[in-house]
């Protein structure tokens, strides 16, 4: 199995880069997941990724990116819930993108 | 529409949650396990018979001879189809519900 | 995809979770298949109504260590899936009464969700 190392902890990691447990997750896990994009994560991204991570808690699945974006939108603002917003923050889709910045698994659905 | 139903009646509910839900005219094919039910001399033999009042039933002839019986096991009523009738049961049939 | 006829779609759902795949399968493809703007139905009969049961609990450190999917019917609502209907018979049989579920469903006899069923373009069978 592919592993990432953390502050000297070994996580693992599935073929496509996403983490195998949740829990392993730490806001530096998404700030290397972003460095592997060249992205610099900002509060703006780290705010989408805590949403997703208490979707998930809360309903055990990755929203899809029409749900998120309403969901998001009815939470922080509809300055932030739509898609131009979302896709800025995660050019390769909020879905995928910020999923697995989050820890979470790949959405169902996506391929 | 058509049902469809493929386990045994003496171990799953699916063949009387079919019964229960079919409306009068309904078709049901019985295939796979589901064939045991349409066989003559079980104790679904009367419940069948019921059936056969307000539905059109058929079974699937491959899976009664897989299991070792002729379709002279097969209660009176009860139409035997091939995989072409199978077919044919769909086309006419629309929608299609699995009893699985 | 919001173009074009829609069709009636049901979901009948007829067994318990977590001792076989069908309920966990039979929720993905709901899930999925919520992009497409479909008229949705879910269907709740036999075993299938134990899906819904709430308080399930399925936890690495004091259950059975698999994903309480249960929690997933509540976002179906964000999904614009809203009708979700139990056999009243199916219920009742196995103890089971309205407050016992996770998310509000329509409670109906199997009369009705017979004529629900003829009236669909596509049942899908879990």
């Amino acid at each position: 199995m592919a592993t990432i190392e953390i502050d000297g902890k070994t996580i693992d990691v599935d073929e496509e880069g996403y983490l195998v447990n949740l829990s392993d997750w730490t806001d530096k896990v998404a700030e290397m997941f972003a460095g592997q994009d060249n992205l610099k994560m900002t509060d703006s991204h780290l705010e989408v990724i805590k949403f997703l991570r208490e979707y998930y808690d809360e309903y055990q699945i990755a929203p899809a990116v029409r749900v998120l974006t309403k969901a998001i939108g009815k939470k922080l603002g509809p300055e932030k819930g739509n898609s131009k917003y979302l896709y800025d923050l995660f050019p390769y889709g909020p879905a995928k993108q910020a999923c697995r910045y989050a820890g979470l698994p790949k959405p169902t659905g996506c391929v | 529409m058509l049902h469809t139903v493929n386990k045994s009646p003496f171990e799953r509910v699916s063949l009387d949650s079919c019964l229960r839900f079919a409306k009068p005219k309904d078709a049901i094919l019985l295939y796979e396990d589901g064939v045991y039910g349409a066989l003559a001399g079980t104790r679904f033999e009367s419940t069948m018979t019921e059936a056969l009042k307000k539905f059109r039933i058929y079974v699937m002839v491959p899976d009664v001879e897989a299991r070792g019986m002729k379709v002279d096991r097969v209660m009176a009523g009860i139409q035997p189809v091939d995989y072409a009738g199978f077919v044919g049961l769909v086309e006419e049939n629309c929608p299609v519900q699995a009893w699985l | 995809m919001s173009e074009g006829v829609t069709k009636k779609f049901m979901y009948l759902n007829r067994k318990a979770p977590y001792g076989t795949i069908y309920a966990l399968e039979s929720l993905e493809v709901v899930l999925i298949g919520a992009a497409f703007e479909q008229e949705v139905n879910l269907v709740f009969i036999d075993d299938g109504v134990y899906q819904l049961k709430g308080n399930q609990n399925t936890s690495v450190n004091s259950g059975i260590g698999v994903k309480d999917f249960s929690k997933t019917y509540r976002a179906l609502e964000d999904y614009d899936i809203d009708k979700l209907y139990v056999d009243k018979d199916s219920m009742t049989a196995r103890g089971l009464t309205e407050g016992d579920f996770i998310v509000p469903v329509q409670v109906m006899d199997s009369a009705q969700l017979a004529e629900l069923m003829q009236q669909q373009d596509v049942i899908l069978s879990f």
